[in-house]
């Protein structure tokens, strides 16, 4: 018993950290420019498919292909960012909402008639490690270190850098921001493709250890909802700690009950985060 | 005549949807009333979430939730409890109405983003717990036996009561929708929509309107949904509480014009006739999702008042006609 739940608990460690990390892109996003992107569960399933053509179509080392789906997926968030919400930044979140939505819709339906919605898996093996009770496949280890690099590399970023400090500012008063000589409309559109390369490289993660369709972003995004809420929407390392949180319920909650129950839990503490604690769990500092 | 104009915003919405209800009607044919019974469909849904939406400035995206409760509950009437098709409705619409009531006096209080996730979250909650519930048939739902149709005179006709049940129910949002929008009620709800706290300042008690205007526009989804499940003769989890559906009705109402009478209404049947044209295509078949993505951003982008509020934008004449 006591093996099973350590067990459980390491895996959903794992797999929460990578949550986390999806997460992170949503949340950034929402603090800098208060907007939700909808279109984050398909940009997820992109990463994936990045990770997996780069490897099955140009025979790319999976970690090589993630370093790839990180730009591409930064460039893509430029591009959503110019394209579908800079028109829409000011007006009310209904705007933002459907904007982002129908950038959802754009990318389901291209993928869909490109890919089908067949399973496919990224057929990579880094063998697996044993302590005691608990095995770890090396693939989902490796994705949650590197999840964590990330997690880091982003933390520096916006308290070490001039461009991490400007989306800070702009996060901040994007008004004030513009007058103190920081481009704003760039630092936007930076930020969106940061917080969408995030999303990718978390797909393309998630893409090494678990089988997927191109449809399977929407259960992520909705996960990353959750997760959001839960370390306070706009706070990027809290959404780290929330995928944790998220990834331990998933791991021991099937150990008690059945699985099935795991999203009722979910979604049950979502709306009660939502309504009690709507800072989140971590406070809602930037 | 002069009282007959000062309304001419509701005549030519309600004799719209009579004129396209009475339609399979004239022709008897199966086919056109299907076809009808979406664009119908639609119009009382989109109608309903309209008064939440368009009014009071809410963004529900879980709206279908209602559709989906009242769906089950109408289908445990009638399957379990043997009622009739007609309790069965009227009780989908009540549970739909409760469900709003004790919502709406918990996540009202949330604003803009915050809310919107929260009714994501209801709908997501609602499914999976469903998808547990054993009375309801958990993950498989649940399934009528064949021999209920005979109780109203064989299956064809059966199909034609959840028809006119659909066209009145229609109706009836329509007329409530405008109702709201001419009264009291609705001016507070507008007020709210412009600015909460000033709204609050000048003595509307936001709480109470906004919940009202909640459950108002929960009722007829309920409804619509218990005779949709009756026609489809099996409800399951996912096909009850399908997130996507609540956001095309978001796309309808955006598309005709949120915050008005007639634009739910075209947007509606817009949206319906461009899905049907896409997905018989040969051509669009594949992608059509793709083309209805790229008609909304278009549409968000550059016609944020949607068909109906652009008219209006027009001129003076068509804004005293088109309400």
């Amino acid at each position: 018993m006591l093996g099973q739940l350590l067990a459980s608990l390491t895996d959903g460690l794992l797999i929460g950290i990578v949550y986390g990390l999806a997460a992170m892109g949503l949340t950034l996003i929402f603090g800098v420019m208060n907007v939700i992107n909808l279109a984050h569960g398909p940009i997820i399933a992109l990463g994936m498919f990045g990770v997996y053509l780069g490897y099955t179509v140009l025979g790319l080392n999976p970690f090589v292909g993630l370093l790839l789906v990180g730009v591409l997926g930064l460039l893509l968030g430029v591009v959503i960012y110019t394209v579908a919400v800079h028109r829409v930044i000011n007006a009310p979140h209904l705007s933002s909402l459907l904007a982002t939505f129908s950038v959802n819709m754009i990318i389901i339906g291209v993928g869909t008639s490109i890919f089908s919605t067949s399973f496919r898996n990224v057929d990579f093996n880094l063998g697996s490690l044993s302590l005691g009770p608990v095995t770890v496949p090396g693939t989902r280890l490796a994705a949650a270190l590197l999840a964590l690099l990330v997690t880091a590399a982003l933390y520096l970023f916006l308290r070490r850098t001039r461009p991490g400090k400007y989306v800070r500012a702009v996060a901040n008063n994007r008004t004030a921001a513009g007058l103190m000589g920081i481009p704003a409309t760039r630092v936007l559109a930076l930020s969106f493709g940061i917080g969408t390369a995030l999303a990718a490289v978390a797909g393309g993660l998630i893409a090494m250890s678990l089988p997927f369709t191109i449809l399977s972003g929407g259960a992520y995004e909705l996960k990353s909802f959750v997760i959001v809420v839960l370390g306070g929407l706009g706070n990027p390392i809290g959404a780290l700690a929330g995928g944790v949180v998220l990834g331990l319920i998933e791991g021991i909650v099937p150990v008690f009950m059945q699985t099935t129950w795991v999203p009722v839990l979910e979604f049950v503490l979502f709306v009660l985060i939502l309504l009690l604690r709507p800072q989140g769990l971590f406070g809602a500092q930037r | 005549m002069k009282p007959l104009l000062r309304h001419a915003g509701i005549w030519i919405a309600v004799l719209l949807v009579l004129a396209v209800g009475l339609y399979p009607a004239a022709s008897r044919s199966p086919i056109t009333r299907e076809t009808i019974f979406t664009v119908l469909l639609s119009v009382g849904l989109a109608s309903s979430l309209n008064i939440l939406l368009g009014y009071t400035g809410y963004v529900s995206f879980g709206h279908i939730v209602f559709f989906g409760l009242g769906g089950y509950v109408g289908f445990y009437a009638l399957d379990v409890l043997g009622w009739h098709l007609a309790a069965a409705t009227l009780v989908g619409g009540l549970a739909a109405g409760l469900l709003a009531l004790l919502l709406g006096l918990s996540i009202l209080r949330l604003r803009g983003a915050y809310f919107a996730l929260a009714t994501i979250g209801i709908n997501e909650a609602m499914k999976a717990f469903v998808s547990n519930f054993e009375p309801f048939g958990g993950p498989v739902g649940m399934e009528l036996h064949f021999a209920i149709y005979q109780d109203y005179g064989g299956a064809g006709q059966a199909l034609w009561m959840v028809y006119w049940g659909t066209v009145l129910i229609a109706l009836a949002a329509v007329g409530v929708s405008f109702l709201v929008k001419r009264s009291r009620f609705g001016l507070s709800l507008m007020a709210i929509r412009e600015d909460e706290d000033a709204a609050e300042v000048m003595g509307v008690v936001a709480p109470q309107a906004k919940t009202w205007a909640y459950v108002l526009s929960a009722i007829f989804p309920g409804m619509l949904g218990a005779l949709f499940f009756f026609k489809q003769g099996i409800v399951e989890p996912g096909s009850a509480f399908r997130l996507h559906l609540s956001i095309e009705l978001l796309v309808m109402v955006m598309l005709g014009g949120q915050g008005t009478v007639l634009g739910p209404i075209l947007g509606a049947a817009a949206y319906q006739r461009l899905r049907g044209l896409l997905l018989t295509s040969a051509f669009f078949k594949n992608i059509q999702l793709a083309v209805a993505g790229l008609l909304l951003l278009l549409i968000v982008l550059f016609i944020p008042a949607g068909a109906v509020g652009w008219l209006r934008g027009r001129a003076a004449v068509l804004r005293r006609i088109l309400e």
